[in-house]
């Protein structure tokens, strides 16, 4: 039989603001245990919630950059729950009137665009985290996470393979940060995803049983996770077995999934609205601030690199795979002046090369913008050589100075002078009376060889269209 | 409406609350007298009514996004029934 | 000493006649005087004459307030830094909470002397201060009968004069029905007029903390300091606070009086009812108009009320795990044991019978039910206040069905109990200030008038306390061996 595979993800995004959704705590990550946890956050007697603002107005972009509707009023609501990293015994968290409605995104997979709708997208805070080294057998608790401001992105199940929805993930990994309200780092938890996997016999209208897979922080591990769950899910069918609604995690050193059974027991949250909290109203005057703030989204972007600086999609692609990247491109054009192919070339080539090479990404560069633009420039008046240009740029990689700076001071420009030039052929005609020979005869690789002295005389130095030109001239 | 032993053990396990089993049957006749109490409400008719969560018919106001607060944990875990390196110990959690 | 007003207490205080370390001394004496009745939870003897003697400094360097140097006590609800609050429970027997709650810091920057922490039902869940951990307290009117609750502790503070003032909390009646039953004058605010920061919560959407006191004089002065808008209580409301004791002696003639119909049913005593009369008949001495309204879904308030209160008390108490602060049990076995037993150990009965009813209410297929239901009705029950105070300007009626009863005589029956909660919970629903003023005796016991104003008309109740306080002195009587 043929089978279908069905995915919707549920995505969670850490909001990059500096304090917590509910306290005035600091979100920064990594510090000793417990240190930022303050009286709201460990849930003591008698403390109470405010709302911070910031998290308001991110929840508010996100759901405008997806053209969702944003609720004119939503409500938080308990979602009751015992576990220690959970310092109230409840979650404070949004169920029947979340802020973000109904939207929707666009990936692209081979050429084609495909659109996955956004069901919703919530507010709630985070938990702690359970540490269970050894404390002599128990587990340590450290809530410096808990009440870290989350947006819950639930999808509808419109995926229909792992890769459509790693290019779902990617697309919401790209859109947060371009709207700045998601730092997006998997490694400390910041973007985190939940996937429900069913399968159905294809040309099947009504969808399998679902089995939640529970934290995937990675891309690579979102992919692996899924096509495995499918293919348990497959056999287990095709084996005469049915599959169990579930939680299951999925264990990236076995890759396998498995059964969360723990999570499983009575999963009655006892949702009602928050009475410390009142309904949240997004005014007109908050709708209109979030909507001057909002970016260039990123196929937005893309389709005006492609008409304004006649860039091919891949290009486009890559050149607006981040807001940083996207600036990196438009203040190197603007500020050399060179042609938008020149520019793209090294960034997608060179720059992003030794990034990848060093690990680091475009925010890092010790290459800025200014410096870059300042070797395009010489490129482009042919100052120097694209050869040398690569030397050039990999001495602006490890120091400060300026590609001017270095081209005067290693001797690089190029030279161009045809008098000096032609001194230089003429010397090496004369003195390789054999390969003139053999190039007159007929022989026209020779004329590389020629070339290359006087290249290799110059020190690659000489304007090589100069040179092939005067070559071609005397030699005739 | 009668509440059985049963499903008072439930409740009290999804409230994580011990209670002696002696007292199962007192709780379970008591909360089935305060449930007959309350089914009074479903002879009225509130379809039409809003639910109403608050008093007060006001919206959220909204905090500053500015992290003042210091680090308490020595005063916070003053209080705490078992600690070590700065944080909270429990008996194992398994996943 | 004991007899006297805050305001004659602080002319005292500022000409000399006596000391606020004199003062306090006087009240520590009376306290343990008095430590059968049990109404101090914990007794700050130290800490009170330490203030006491800052106050002394304060007052002569002319930097005060009108409570500077008055010994006061709190319901031991709200959270004090370095003194322990145990909200009447062995959950926080020796619990010491690492912040103050706004209204203790408000007292505090007024300069009053805390004397201790007032005794009350366990997590505010009583009406009758006995299911405290720490004990019954006992009315001083008759020591073999309640006080009420569940600021029980409070009431009879003040009735036997053991403070000057005293704060407490009222979520279904629990400022007013202990006030009436121990012939003290307490005021319940509107919902949001004073900061719930740091009370330990029952349920949220309907505590609210206030004032109890001898007169409604004193209880100006103290909801002068305690309202107000706080930033740390999303549901404070930031409106001005106007000045309570400016407008005490206006004039009350042309005053609207209502009374609803259904606060005179069949449930209530035949005396209390006569006791209200005879009040309202002294209103209309002093100009008054009186006239029949209705609430006609009040006999709803009980069920809806133990609905709402109970669903949010069941997720406000999740937070008593054993994890971080309050009682732990010994050797748990694993996680859940450990929740299990530190919650069913240290949570008395009352509190387990809430936190079972709500769990229920809450759960998977009786949410629509209950919950949902209750809130609906809840909006039924503040329309009818809604119409009935566009009618008139003032709601009156009794507080209590009854007047203090036996200790230990309805401990078996938790329903009979919530019953008798009839008159006070529908205005906690509704969010609306009521006072509780003593109008008089039944059989040696005193009853209280219930007053119950518009939103933020809390001026106004005061005003119609203060005035009928003028005219009778039920509000001065103490009880015997109290004088």
């Amino acid at each position: 039989m043929e089978w279908e595979t069905v995915i919707g993800l549920e995505i969670h995004a850490q909001l990059a603001t500096k304090s917590k959704i509910f306290s005035a705590a600091s979100t920064a990550y990594g510090s000793e245990p417990n240190t930022q946890a303050c009286a709201v956050d460990l849930g003591l007697p008698g403390v109470l919630p405010v709302l911070n603002e910031e998290v308001v107005r991110m929840a508010v972009k996100f759901g405008m950059a997806i053209e969702a509707e944003v609720a004119p009023y939503s409500v938080f609501a308990r979602k009751n729950y015992f576990y220690p990293d959970l310092p109230k015994g409840y979650q404070i968290s949004q169920m029947e009137l979340p802020i973000v409605g109904t939207g929707h995104l666009d990936i692209e997979m081979d050429g084609k665009v495909k659109r996955i709708g956004v069901t919703r997208a919530h507010l709630e805070e985070d938990a702690g985290k359970s540490l269970h080294e050894d404390f002599h057998g128990l587990t340590g608790i450290d809530l410096n996470r808990a009440g870290t401001p989350l947006l819950e992105i639930v999808s509808e199940p419109d995926m229909r393979s792992a890769k459509e929805a790693v290019a779902y993930m990617r697309k919401i990994h790209e859109l947060v940060r371009y709207l700045e309200i998601c730092d997006g780092n998997m490694q400390e938890g910041s973007f985190r995803c939940d996937a429900n996997v069913s399968v159905r016999p294809k040309g099947q209208q009504e969808y399998g049983t679902r089995a939640e897979l529970k934290n995937i922080n990675s891309f690579k591990f979102v992919e692996k996770a899924i096509n495995i769950e499918v293919e348990r899910q497959i056999d287990l069918i095709e084996g005469g077995g049915t599959v169990i609604q579930e939680t299951r995690l999925y264990d990236s050193d076995k890759n396998e999934t498995r059964s969360m059974r723990s999570k499983e027991e009575a999963n009655d949250y006892r949702y009602f609205p928050d009475p410390d909290l009142l309904p949240v109203e997004i005014s007109n005057t908050l709708r209109a601030e979030v909507t001057a703030s909002l970016p260039e989204l990123p196929t937005a972007k893309k389709q005006r690199f492609i008409k304004q600086y006649k860039q091919d999609s891949e290009t486009s692609t890559t050149l607006t795979s981040s807001r940083q990247l996207a600036d990196f491109y438009e203040s190197v054009v603007e500020s050399s002046g060179c042609e938008a192919k020149l520019c793209s070339n090294w960034i997608t080539v060179n720059l992003l090369g030794a990034l990848n090479k060093a690990d680091i990404d475009i925010n890092q560069s010790p290459i800025d913008s200014e410096r870059l633009a300042g070797l395009l420039k010489r490129i482009e008046d042919n100052t120097i050589s694209g050869k040398i240009a690569k030397q050039v740029f990999d001495t602006l990689w490890d120091s400060t100075a300026t590609a001017d700076e270095i081209i005067e001071e290693k001797g690089l420009k190029q030279i161009t002078d045809s008098g000096a030039i032609e001194t230089i052929i003429d010397k090496i005609i004369v003195d390789n009376p054999q390969q003139v020979e053999q190039y007159l005869s007929g022989k026209d690789k020779v004329f590389g060889f020629f070339v290359g002295q006087a290249m290799k005389a110059t020190q690659g130095k000489a304007n090589p269209a100069e040179v092939n030109k005067m070559l071609k001239d005397k030699l005739k | 409406m009668n509440l059985s032993a049963d499903e008072v053990k439930k409740i009290a396990y999804l409230a994580r609350l011990g209670i002696n089993d002696n007292d199962i049957d007192a709780y379970a006749s008591e909360l089935s007298n305060m449930l007959d109490l309350m089914t009074q409400m479903s002879d009225t008719n509130t379809d039409a009514i809003q639910p109403m969560a608050h008093p007060m018919d006001q919206t959220q106001r909204f905090r500053a996004d500015i992290a003042s607060e210091k680090n308490q944990r020595q005063n916070f875990q003053s209080i705490a029934p078992q600690i070590e390196n700065g944080l909270y110990l429990v008996p194992k959690v398994l996943d | 000493m004991h007899n006297k007003t805050i305001t004659d207490l602080a002319k005292g205080l500022r000409s000399q006649e006596f000391s606020s370390v004199e003062l306090t001394q006087a009240y520590l004496k009376r306290i343990k005087k008095h430590t059968d009745l049990n109404c101090y939870i914990t007794f700050t003897e130290e800490q009170a004459l330490k203030s006491a003697q800052q106050a002394d400094k304060q007052l002569s360097s002319g930097k005060t307030s009108l409570l500077t140097g008055i010994p006061i006590a709190q319901k031991d609800i709200f959270c004090t830094q370095d003194v322990k609050t145990t909200c009447g429970s062995k959950m926080l027997d020796t619990f010491i909470a690492p912040y103050n709650a706004t209204v203790i810091e408000k007292f505090n920057l007024a300069g009053a002397v805390m004397l201790g922490k007032l005794n009350m039902d366990e997590f505010a869940m009583g009406s009758s201060n006995e299911t405290s951990f720490y004990g019954a307290v006992k009315n001083p009117w008759q020591t073999d009968s309640v006080p009420g609750g569940s600021s029980g502790g409070s009431a009879v503070a003040v009735s036997a004069r053991l403070a000057v003032a005293v704060t407490g909390t009222d979520t279904g009646g629990s400022i007013r029905q202990p006030a009436s039953l121990c012939g003290i004058t307490g005021l319940k605010p509107t919902y949001g007029r004073v900061s719930r920061y740091g009370m330990i919560a029952f349920a949220s959407s309907l505590d609210q903390g206030g004032p109890m006191a001898r007169s409604a004089e004193d209880a100006a002065i103290l909801l002068q300091t305690m309202a107000g808008f706080d930033e740390k209580d999303s549901t404070s409301v930031d409106k001005d606070v106007p000045d309570y004791s400016t407008g005490l002696n206006n004039s009350i003639e042309g005053l609207k009086i209502g009374l609803p119909k259904e606060f005179f049913n069949e449930g209530l005593n035949n005396d209390i009812a006569n006791t209200i009369e005879t009040a309202v008949s002294e209103y209309k001495k002093l100009g008054a108009e009186v006239k029949e309204v209705s609430l006609p879904n009040m006999k709803l308030a009980i069920p809806a009320y133990y609905v709402i209160a109970s669903a949010e008390c069941s997720a406000n108490l999740s937070r008593f795990d054993g994890v971080r602060f309050g009682y732990r049990c010994d050797n748990p076995a694993d996680l859940n044991d450990l929740y299990i037993r530190s919650r069913g150990e240290a949570f008395g009965s009352e509190v387990k019978r809430r936190i079972l009813m709500g769990t229920y209410a809450l759960s998977a297929g009786y949410y629509d039910a209950y919950y949902i239901k209750a809130q609906k009705i809840r909006r039924l029950i503040a329309d009818d206040f809604k119409q009935a105070l566009s009618e008139v300007d003032i709601l009156m009626g009794p507080v209590s069905p009854t007047t203090a009863f036996g200790i230990g005589e309805k401990t078996n029956d938790p329903i009979e109990m919530y019953l008798a909660d009839i008159y006070t919970i529908a205005v906690n629903l509704a969010g609306l200030p009521a006072m509780s003023i003593p109008a008089g005796f039944v059989e040696n016991k005193p009853v209280g008038l219930h007053v119950i104003g518009n939103y933020f008309t809390e001026d106004k109740l005061l005003n119609i306390a203060h005035k009928y306080q003028q005219v009778t002195n039920w509000h001065l009587q103490t009880p015997k061996g109290f004088e």
